[in-house]
């Protein structure tokens, strides 16, 4: 099993870890629910050094960049700015979805997830030879990554950090900067406020400790997915995966089908068109929606691909991937235990800066 | 681990008390609240139900996970605690104290064939 830097610093804190795509990562430190509402009200932080910063520079980094991503690189003007994207596969698949920031014209970095690391590598070498182009992919896993995020995780990252302030001050969301060790951006996978740090590993232990002394929550996987899923953001591998179209799992405005520039898997998408719709549901009564529940509706039937408890809601909600022609508002029903139970179709997010967006 | 020596247990970790009645109530134990982590949902049997030894009768829901409650012995649910369901997290407290539901055993002798505390010790340690 691999173990970020902070691991004895998570265990020191009681945290019950769990196997996550082959990381022994923490779960909880204690109440997954207090660490949610931590994060909603005040400030929370959780260690993502298990996801992989990758650094692609040279000449033809941002050409190579244009054909991976269904997003378009050249949207990214500005020195610092960032955004969401996939890469796709020849049938229009997810391979993983990412961040990526523009450091410069001929310098980008990129945030891929644990669990398809050694596949995005392999992916983008393959690609990287096809094309004959000329760029240097480097996983940087001399770097370790805390996520302060919530209200009031600016300021409290300043606390902890005097010394980042100056240069992270200004800075807007999906935006980054370097400012001496730290690779400061403001991003985040919560729906809240907040900066995703990046930094040499060995000083990894005295950030996450400072933050502690400056009143962060420590907060793990747990809630983690209940404030991604609040804020209708997708999980790779549950929402998406190597045989989902963006499209069909309500990532369309992250692809760029409209600009003259071919990108891998646009064909497909072309060919294929939307074929279904993923959606925000509510559940009306009692119970919790999970993953692969089944949903009826007038159109046909679907899949929750997400469900959960809402800690922000006090109600379960979940992602679920319908037939096209179902509308936000529409009643459906899902299958909990061979029982049918009304739920309330809305558009996401659910939760955006601590303010419940639906009604129910 | 708490594990009280006054109550019997399941492979599947409920725990039961003998009252004085001679029912039988049921709980989950700490170590199951500790798996599961925060519970947000309690599915309780309706009273009058009757059950085989090891149905399921009840559904307890965390955050992560759903999981299964099975009777303990054959009988007939008599009590339900719906102040545990309107309150999932007093599991959470004290798992002892938040029992969910009470059984008339067909058998009262099957009190006896339950895991007593050592013998649970030694089923989740494995």
């Amino acid at each position: 099993m691999q173990k970020t830097v902070l691991n004895e610093a998570h265990r020191a804190l009681g945290a019950k870890m769990v196997d996550f795509g082959g990381w022994d990562m923490p779960l909880h430190y204690g109440s997954q629910i207090e660490e949610h509402h931590a994060v909603r009200r005040d400030c929370g932080m959780f260690d993502v050094s298990h996801m992989c910063a990758v650094d692609i520079a040279g000449a033809d980094a941002k050409a190579f960049l244009r054909r991976l991503l269904a997003n378009n690189i050249d949207k990214l003007k500005q020195p610092g700015k960032a955004f969401y994207s996939v890469m796709l596969n020849a049938k229009g698949g997810v391979v993983d979805d990412l961040i990526v920031y523009h450091l410069d014209d001929t310098h980008f970095r990129i945030v891929i997830n644990a669990g398809t690391t050694d596949k995005d590598l392999a992916w983008m070498a393959s690609r990287l030879i096809d094309w004959k182009l000329d760029a240097n992919i480097a996983p940087r896993r001399d770097l370790a990554m805390i996520a302060v995020q919530g209200p009031n995780a600016r300021e409290k990252v300043w606390k902890a950090l005097p010394e980042a302030r100056a240069a992270s001050a200004e800075i807007g969301h999906f935006f980054a900067v370097q400012a001496g060790d730290f690779f400061i951006a403001r991003t985040g996978y919560t729906g809240e406020d907040g900066f995703e740090i990046g930094m040499p590993a060995d000083r990894a232990e005295a950030v996450w400790q400072a933050l502690l002394d400056a009143g962060v929550a420590p907060s793990g996987l747990g809630a983690r997915d209940t404030l991604r899923l609040e804020a209708g953001m997708n999980l790779y591998g549950q929402d998406m995966d190597e045989a989902t179209s963006p499209l069909d799992a309500g990532l369309g405005w992250t692809v760029d089908l409209v600009a003259a520039r071919d990108f891998f898997g646009k064909a497909a998408l072309q060919q294929h068109g939307q074929q279904r719709q993923l959606c925000g549901i509510v559940l009306l009564g009692k119970g919790v929606l999970r993953g692969h529940q089944k949903v009826m509706t007038p159109q046909g039937e679907g899949e929750i691909s997400s469900g959960t408890f809402s800690p922000t809601m006090q109600q379960s909600i979940g992602l679920a991937r319908l037939p096209m022609g179902v509308t936000f508002g529409n009643t459906v029903q899902v299958e909990i235990r061979d029982k049918l139970h009304a739920a309330k179709v809305v558009r996401t997010p659910f939760v955006r800066f601590g303010k419940v967006l639906v009604n129910f | 681990m708490n594990i009280p020596a006054e109550l019997r247990y399941t492979q599947t970790h409920e725990w039961v008390r003998l009252e004085d009645d001679g029912s039988f109530t049921v709980g989950i134990t700490n170590h199951a609240q500790e798996l599961l982590g925060d519970l947000v949902f309690i599915e309780l049997p309706e009273i009058g139900n009757s059950c085989k030894a090891g149905a399921q009768v009840a559904v307890v829901e965390s955050v992560k996970a759903a999981s299964d409650i099975y009777a303990p012995a054959a009988g007939s649910v008599i009590a339900v605690n719906q102040a545990a369901a309107d309150a999932p997290e007093s599991v959470n407290a004290d798992a002892y104290t938040a029992w969910l539901f009470r059984l008339k055993p067909d058998n009262a002798s099957d009190y006896e064939a339950l895991l007593d505390a050592a013998g649970y010790q030694q089923a989740i340690e494995g």
